[in-house]
């Protein structure tokens, strides 16, 4: 029975306030609702939180076992050149695999989790890791700044030893135009919220919900939880009363805790719905965005031996407020920011050489040496134990996903950076391994010789003369 | 076994340019420069030189590629011209390499000569940029600055050896006060004001831990030397300098990515030292080391080089600092001239700079009196380039 076999989220550290927005550009006229947003810091975006999601969800999977991998989302780095390709590589996931975009609409989150099981249901029982993310970048001062939140989740799909099986689906489909931007622009437009809110929102959501009700000879009453996207709070519970719910089947939306997070939104309520769930539980998921699609899960026995999980709920308690909405703008480079004439000078990414390196850049890997037991990173060819030096005797060594501890650092005032000091180091990995990195999401006040760190991987820059945008691994304090 | 190079060469005559910010002076006018003082200083002419050595680091800033640019700014007569680079030795690789010419028996007189033109960069601060490293290394390297770089040394320094910061810092004030007022007392330095240990430690933060006066300037200049056979030398001069060592040691990459070196010093320095020591017939160095220019780019790299030279014992520079051991009236001078601190640090021309003042100091001819070493009889260079973490060393040691 195909289903979901595990899951996890992502939701970055920093949060700001909606007072902090309306402090600063309220005199717009815009009013902002109670809560909070969660914030992408400089170095993350849609692509590198999809990794982060990913890299939850996966846990102590063996990533050999992953057959493809779906990203969903409508803030995607590049037109061409494709995402998911970029996350399977900084995931380390084999190269004879399916990897696809989901992009355009913020229901692609559950168009790509519906593809990933009709791939799992295929011959080839594909297990298919979604992952589902957005990053979108919102005009300051207008509604959408209020409304919009990072985030990400993921879903790993397959045949057997599932959480929750996949029992149905059905969609609904329109040319909705609630939002829309066209290709070359930078911020979305919108219709008046009275109209998507009426004719898509309140309209899509019970359509697709009481079809697949149809469908499957289903009651509303038969699910622990029912999750969709909170658009508009008072709406969200209306739609719940008019199909006949109770209000403790909602799963809480994350509106005023992280924000709509666009295709990640329907994924991340679901990971949360899953980390209550019991044995049993039926959960019934729907999405909105140019319509929507439906699905329903039922939890299996399996849902206990899912630990370790940062998921939804960890996240969300861990964070730390961003109270300067102009650094927010300086992090979304909505400001034009003076980094010195040292901050202009850019990489030139030399393509050839980063697709020849794209272990080492993109998935941390170094080398192993199959003669003295040393890992070693970036991957050496002649080792580096003094005492040994054999060469050609290595094995690849995946670095992403140890743990270590700082074994130096400084911050540094005189790099150019948009997040001053500049803070970076050399860590020691568990198990071996050296190199320098480096830090983020961490305060330089925080940071000690021996303190325990773990790798993320984030943009690392922008080079808007190539249209290429860089990442790598950093270190960041172990994040609670 | 490799008999080394021990009084083999020595150095007939050096000259060195004010360093500083030289608005209106380009490399050329400063190879010129430098040039006059030193062939003068040799009593010889530009006919006699059979071979030369050109240093210069960021040929990007200044004078380009290869060492036509020497060649041409000293209408050098089609005669071999090598250009060095490696890092802060870069000067150092070019005595070295005029020296091994000379001692080869390839050339009778060698001319080496290193310059810097820092301040067309446009920002404090050396120049940076991506490709410094290499290509991988663009990838995934953090953007280091200098001063990021060391100040991960002095953190692990004070973690090592239970240094708070406070105490960290203080020590390493006395290192930077120090060497103003030495700088204060040289002519040729660029900064000449003596600095006190409570204006070092209330300055900004450059890099955590440490703040601006643990840094060293950033300069124009240059410095040359003549090189020529030992046995020769006398015929140029009564006081020629000979060279007892000149050794150089480059990490092998042992520091960054395996995990014995202990970060709180730098192991091509005592690796270099070692070398440098055995080449000279040198067996205590605290004792017979008269006197030393080593690379104090940063506080905390002189204060981590005495102990990496043998100067101090390990983990134990903060007494000797306190003591006042290497003060210019101390019993082992260290950065006579000014150091890097003063001097700043015109890459391709610091390592000549240094071979200079422990030249003057030799031959009993530093400018003013004040700054005058009592009859000292070795003298030892030392610049590091590079990261603590991967780096090049060298190590010169020259006597009467």
């Amino acid at each position: 029975m195909v289903g979901i076999k595990s899951y996890g989220a992502y939701i970055p550290r920093y949060r700001m306030n909606h007072n902090t927005i309306f402090t600063a550009v309220g005199f717009l006229g815009t009013f902002p609702p109670p809560g909070e947003n969660a914030i992408a810091s400089h170095d993350e975006d849609s692509l590198s939180m999809a990794v982060a999601a990913g890299t939850d969800c996966l846990g102590d999977v063996n990533r050999e076992t992953v057959d493809g991998l779906y990203l969903a989302t409508t803030s995607q780095p590049y037109m061409v050149r494709q995402n998911s390709a970029l996350i399977a590589t900084a995931l380390d996931l084999r190269s004879n695999m399916r990897t696809a975009d989901f992009l355009g609409s913020v229901k692609s989150g559950t168009s790509a989790l519906l593809s990933a099981f009709d791939a799992a249901k295929g011959e080839m029982s594909s297990n298919v890791l979604v992952c589902a993310s957005d990053c979108r970048l919102s005009k300051p001062g207008s509604p959408q700044e209020y409304l919009y939140g990072d985030g990400a989740a993921a879903l790993l799909v397959g045949d057997d030893d599932v959480v929750a099986t996949f029992e149905g689906s059905y969609s609904v489909s329109y040319d909705f135009p609630d939002r829309w931007r066209a290709s070359g622009e930078r911020f979305e437009h919108a219709w008046e919220d009275r109209f998507i809110r009426d004719s898509g929102y309140g309209k899509f959501v019970p359509e697709v919900i009481s079809g697949l009700l149809k469908r499957y000879n289903l009651n509303i009453k038969d699910f622990a939880r029912i999750v969709y996207p909170g658009l508009y709070a008072r709406e969200h519970g209306a739609i719940a009363r008019r199909l006949g719910a109770e209000p403790d089947q909602l799963q809480e939306t994350l509106l005023s805790t992280v924000g709509d997070t666009g295709s990640a939104s329907p994924l991340m309520m679901l990971v949360a719905a899953l980390e209550d769930a019991k044995p049993g539980d039926r959960i019934l998921v729907a999405s909105f965005g140019n319509g929507s699609d439906a699905l329903f899960f039922r939890v299996t026995e399996r849902i206990e031996s899912i630990t370790g999980r940062r998921a939804v709920k960890r996240h969300l308690n861990s964070k730390k407020e961003l109270a300067s909405y102009e650094k927010y703008l300086a992090f979304r480079n909505l400001a034009p920011m003076d980094l010195g004439m040292r901050g202009e000078m850019s990489i030139r990414t030399p393509m050839s050489a980063l697709f020849r390196e794209r272990k080492v850049v993109l998935a941390l890997c170094g080398s192993k040496c199959k003669e003295c037991g040393t890992p070693q990173y970036p991957y050496q060819r002649v080792c580096v134990n003094p005492d040994c030096g054999a060469i050609d005797r290595m094995e690849d060594y995946r670095f992403s996903d140890r743990q270590g501890v700082v074994f130096t650092y400084t911050g540094d005032n005189l790099a150019a950076s948009i997040d001053p000091p500049s803070i970076y180091g050399l860590v020691d990995f568990d198990g071996g391994g050296r190199f320098w990195f480096d830090f983020t999401d961490c305060d330089l006040d925080s940071v000690k010789v021996g303190m325990p760190v773990e790798m993320t991987f984030r943009r690392r820059y922008v080079d808007e003369s190539s249209g290429v945008h860089g990442y790598s691994w950093k270190a960041m304090p172990i994040r609670a | 076994m490799a008999e080394g190079i021990k009084d083999k060469v020595a150095i007939i005559g050096m000259g060195c340019t004010k360093f500083g910010e030289l608005w209106d002076k380009s490399a050329d006018d400063l190879m010129v420069d430098v040039f006059q003082e030193c062939i003068e200083d040799a009593g010889i002419e530009k006919k006699d030189i059979n071979a030369a050595w050109f240093g210069v680091h960021f040929e990007e800033q200044s004078v380009g590629k290869g060492a036509t640019s020497m060649a041409l700014a000293l209408k050098l007569p089609f005669i071999p011209v090598t250009r060095t680079e490696n890092f802060c030795a870069t000067a150092t690789e070019a005595f070295r390499g005029a020296c091994y010419g000379v001692a080869s028996g390839a050339y009778d007189i060698a001319l080496a000569l290193g310059v810097e033109k820092l301040k067309d960069t446009g920002y404090g601060g050396l120049p940076g940029g991506p490709g410094l490293m290499g290509t991988k290394n663009a990838l995934i390297m953090p953007k280091l600055t200098a001063p990021g770089a060391f100040a991960m040394l002095a953190t692990r320094y004070f973690a090592v050896y239970g240094l708070s910061p406070e105490e960290g810092k203080r020590m390493l004030a006395k290192v930077s006060a120090k060497s103003h007022y030495n700088g204060a007392r040289n002519p040729k330095a660029h900064l000449r004001r003596e600095v006190t240990e409570e204006q070092i430690l209330s300055a900004p933060i450059i890099a955590w831990p440490l703040g601006l006066f643990d840094c060293c300037g950033v300069s124009d200049g240059a410095a040359a030397a003549i090189i020529t056979r030992a046995d020769m030398a006398k015929k140029f001069r009564p006081d020629p300098i000979r060279v007892k060592a000149l050794q150089i040691a480059v990490s092998s990459g042992e520091e960054l990515m395996y995990t014995k070196w202990d970060g709180a010093h730098v192991e091509t320095g005592y690796r270099a030292g070692i070398l440098a020591y055995k080449e000279a017939g040198i067996k205590n160095p605290r004792e017979e080391i008269s006197m030393a220019e080593v690379h104090d780019c940063f506080s905390i790299t002189e204060a981590v080089t005495m102990e990496d030279l043998q100067f101090s014992a390990r983990g134990r520079v903060r007494e000797d600092i306190e003591a006042g051991r290497f003060n210019l009236d101390g019993p082992q001078p260290v950065q006579p001239d000014g150091g890097l601190k003063c001097f700043g640090h015109p890459i391709g021309a610091s390592g000549l700079r240094m071979l200079y003042e422990m030249y003057k100091q030799l031959q009993g001819k530093a400018q003013l009196p004040e700054r005058q070493i009592k009859n000292p009889k070795l003298g030892l260079t030392h610049n590091m380039g590079g990261f603590p973490a991967m780096n090049i060393v060298s190590v010169a040691i020259i006597g009467l």
